[in-house]
């Protein structure tokens, strides 16, 4: 097939999944990573075979959690850090829908914290996509939970002295049952990604490391969005290789592919087994 | 048939008998004294009736996880006392915004903060009207006994399926461990009202279409209307909006929806209320010790009657003012340090209103009351 | 009339209190469902059941009352006692006070030695259910049959019948035994 035209099969697939009534552009900065993950979401969908009815799309707040109001299906944009549990009721009362929860690194793991790990616990077949950009986008470039020590946000202006969170291992230690890592460069590994995560039965974690080049990389002279991009691909170390490297050497590198999956019993199913064993006791 | 048999209930498990007999079929909590019967009880009932309990791990998720629920087309409830209620504001308020229907029973304690977790109180009857900040009307109920408890759960899911919004019970600790005897309503007995489904197709779908009585149809997620839900305030088709001439219809679709149809929410008891000179004003455990005041005093002749307001938010304005006309002196029996009383005082300025007061934990006697009777006659 | 009121006014005769008290662990809350559920079982009266709650509820003295009326009961608490079980000295001296003049009193002469009035029934409930059931778990059976048998509050058919509803599986025997002690024992002080 020639380029042009795949492009133009690529393009329509995104036109058939963004909503119809609902003013463009994003919200989002030009260059912003966001867009490359909501285009990878509607294709790992779109390849899946999934109807755009049976997909739940649920966001907190943040730049990120903007992404499911584009998109034409089922959307519930809640409050900031409560993505999770408010989609842990929707999974809960229709366990056949496809619930897929948009984050960010502050709302998933500052905010909403509490509700990360427990949904992690409870492995309910949920699939969060944690959008990480390492900063507060939406109120102007304060530092959050994956801000790295040393760096500088308008919150930490001498430098982070803090620690920060590597939420996939966060997700794996709290009993997420599938965890993969990829960046918005690896649009084809995130979007395949996306689509083991959708298809696995329990908790999926996909983090997508992405740029904020309008505070992170401005703050900390990162350059524009292709450079911070360029950056990804260059920090990219894919999971069988990484395992090989010493700690010294993974310093600053990205871990990317599928991180942790394991089979357990998902929370639905169990309770649905409740249900069934005592459903009509008086 | 059988005659009925009464059962002996707690007012916490009553709670729940009533809103399963409402069509609950999603219970998400976290345990609270002294609340934590309800989600017990629901723990055990709902998957007998194929519903869904889950323990969130706080409050927050609770609320959040039961608007979820409601969203995807389920009945849906929790329950909680003060500190928990406090932490649930916030998605009580994304409940007001997205006009979703939901319960939340309140079974209130002392306060603030940790307060007194096993201590009878009424002390969030303001915080179930103004608790989420922002602009909205408030819709709260108040069963006094066991019986009331299972008929105002009921109506509560009734009014919130109706008008499209959260529902506050305002229980307390006297009822919700009190056991009284009670028959349960049978299949048919109640009238049980469902969310209006939408009956446009979903190309002309409007999700939050202004209507003539102000409540939208909603459909469930996964019915092929794929509508977007946000607490960011919106236009009529959900998505956000920041013009100047949208803003305020969706806040007046907020507002007019419930207050240009109180009557449909009012409901108040009174009792000696034809020749009253005094009337005591009470509701919830407070109101029982007033109904007891009055009944005493009214033996030895004293002209008092009691109002008991079953339902609290809206707060009912003209009726409340009517059935008060006829006597000069009113008496505000609350157990807090004067909530109740600030409304009564807002809409009958021209009475003597007094206030009795009662906030160390403990429920009024019917002697306390009947003393501020004789000061006040 | 002003400040004649409170002379005048009588606590309502349509109702009838209980009290039923100890220490925690004696089992008075469950006796006050169990005589709920006897009333309830028997005719049409209204019960209201209410208790101390809290930390009081695991150790300490305890509390558990039953009010009872023909009518609606408003006032949900007890206002002045009809009747008052003792298990234990310490709930006797807290609640004494609450008796009415010429209210029921009946104590556990196991472990109560001080009764502040002649006016009283005394049996042994701990030590009838150690010595002659068994298990002390049962004393507060026995307390409510004699409670039903001095009193008349429930016919010995309704509070049998709310007993053995209420009995664990495996133990319905050493509950009839406890109700036929209680019975008889309170049958032979009755005056």
């Amino acid at each position: 097939m020639a380029t042009a035209e795949k492009a133009k099969q690529k393009s329509d697939v995104t036109l058939h999944y963004l909503r119809p009534g609902k003013k463009f552009p994003s919200v989002w900065c030009p260059g912003c990573g966001n867009g490359v993950v909501m285009g990878s979401l509607i294709r790992a969908i779109d390849n899946l075979g999934l109807s755009k009815d049976e997909v739940v799309l649920v966001s907190g707040i943040g730049c990120s959690s903007r992404l499911p109001v584009y998109l034409d299906f089922n959307s519930l944009h809640t409050t900031h850090g409560r993505a999770l549990p408010f989609a842990t009721g929707a999974k809960f009362a229709q366990p056949h829908m496809k619930v897929i929860v948009i984050t960010g690194d502050g709302d998933a793991l500052a905010i909403g914290g509490n509700h990360f790990i427990h949904a992690c616990r409870r492995n309910i077949d949920i699939t969060a996509i944690l959008i990480n950009n390492h900063i507060y986008g939406m109120t102007g470039g304060q530092g959050s939970p994956t801000t790295p020590g040393g760096t500088f946000s308008t919150t930490t202006p001498y430098g982070n002295v803090e620690k920060h969170f590597d939420p996939c291992s966060l997700a794996a230690a709290a009993g997420a049952t599938f965890v993969a890592r990829s960046t918005v460069y690896h649009e084809p590994q995130l979007q395949k990604l996306i689509g083991q995560a959708i298809s696995h039965r329990g908790f999926s974690l996909v983090e997508a490391i992405s740029n904020c080049h309008t505070y992170f990389g401005r703050l900390n002279r990162k350059g524009d969005a292709v450079a911070m991009f360029d950056a990804f691909k260059e920090r990219a170390v894919p999971v069988g290789k990484a395992s090989k490297m010493t700690e010294e050497e993974l310093e600053d590198k990205i871990v990317t592919g599928v991180i942790h999956n394991v089979e357990k019993t998902e929370f639905c199913d169990e309770y649905q087994k409740v249900v069934d064993a005592h459903m009509g006791e008086k | 048939m059988p005659a009925r048999e009464r059962k002996l209930l707690q007012g916490n498990q009553a709670c729940v008998h009533g809103a399963i007999y409402a069509g609950m079929r999603f219970f998400a909590g976290y345990p609270i004294t002294p609340s934590t019967e309800v989600a017990e009880m629901s723990a055990r009932l709902l998957p007998r009736i194929g519903g869904r309990f889950i323990q969130m791990e706080d409050e927050i998720g609770s609320i959040a996880a039961v608007v979820g629920a409601s969203i995807s087309g389920l009945k849906s409830m929790t329950a909680t006392s003060g500190p928990g209620y406090s932490l649930m504001l916030e998605n009580i308020g994304y409940a007001y915004m997205t006009e979703t229907p939901c319960v939340i029973v309140n079974v209130q304690r002392g306060g603030p903060s940790t307060g007194l977790p096993t201590k009878v109180s009424q002390s969030d009857t303001m915080q179930a009207r103004y608790g989420p900040h922002g602009d909205y009307c408030a819709i709260a109920v108040a069963p006094s006994t066991v019986a009331d408890t299972v008929t105002e759960t009921i109506r509560a899911f009734n009014l919130a399926e109706r008008f499209r919004t959260p529902v506050t019970v305002l229980l307390d600790e006297v009822i919700a461990h009190s056991r009284e005897l009670i028959y349960l309503p049978e299949e048919g007995e109640l009238e049980i009202y469902n969310r209006v489904k939408p009956t446009a197709s979903p190309e002309e779908f409007e999700a939050f279409a202004l209507t003539p009585n102000g409540v939208s149809p909603m459909p469930s997620y996964g019915e092929g209307y794929r509508y977007n839900v946000t607490g960011l305030t919106h236009d009529t088709h959900g998505f956000t909006t920041n013009r100047v001439d949208e803003i305020p219809v969706k806040l007046e679709k907020l507002r007019h929806k419930i207050a240009d149809y109180t009557d449909e929410i009012e409901k108040i008891r009174v009792e000696h209320m034809d020749d009253a000179e005094v009337a005591i004003i009470a509701y919830g455990s407070a109101a029982r010790a007033a109904l007891q005041a009055t009944d005493i005093a009214r033996k030895v002749g004293a002209k008092v009657g009691a109002v008991q307001l079953y339902s609290i938010w809206p707060f009912p304005d003209a009726k409340l003012k009517e059935l008060c006309g006829r006597c000069k002196k009113v008496i505000v029996a609350e157990l807090n340090m004067g909530q109740l009383i600030t409304e009564i005082e807002r809409i009958m300025p021209d009475k003597q209103i007094t206030t009795l007061q009662r906030y160390d934990g403990e429920i009024l006697t019917p002697l306390q009351v009947v003393k501020k009777i004789e000061e006040v006659l | 009339m002003a400040a004649k009121l409170l002379d005048k006014v009588e606590i309502p005769k349509d109702r009838y209190e209980m009290r039923l008290s100890g220490s925690g662990g004696q089992g008075m809350i469950l006796a006050a469902v169990i005589m709920s559920e006897a009333i309830g079982g028997a005719d049409e009266r209204n019960v209201v059941q209410s208790q101390s709650y809290g930390p009081e509820a695991r150790g300490g003295a305890s509390k558990a009352d039953v009010v009872v009326s023909e009518n609606e009961i408003y006032y949900p608490k007890a206002m002045n006692l009809d009747l008052l079980l003792a298990m234990t000295q310490e709930s006797l001296d807290s609640y004494y006070p609450n008796l009415k003049e010429g209210g029921t009193l009946i104590i556990d002469t196991t472990l109560v030695t001080d009764v502040p009035t002649d006016n009283y029934f005394g049996l042994p409930f701990t030590q009838l259910a150690r010595e002659k059931v068994g298990i002390i778990m049962v004393a507060n059976v026995i307390a409510l049959a004699a409670i039903a048998e001095l009193t008349g509050v429930v016919t010995r058919e309704a509070l049998t019948k709310a007993v053995l509803g209420r009995a664990p599986r495996g133990t319905e025997d050493k509950n009839r035994k406890a109700l036929e002690i209680g019975f008889e024992e309170a049958a032979k002080i009755k005056k």
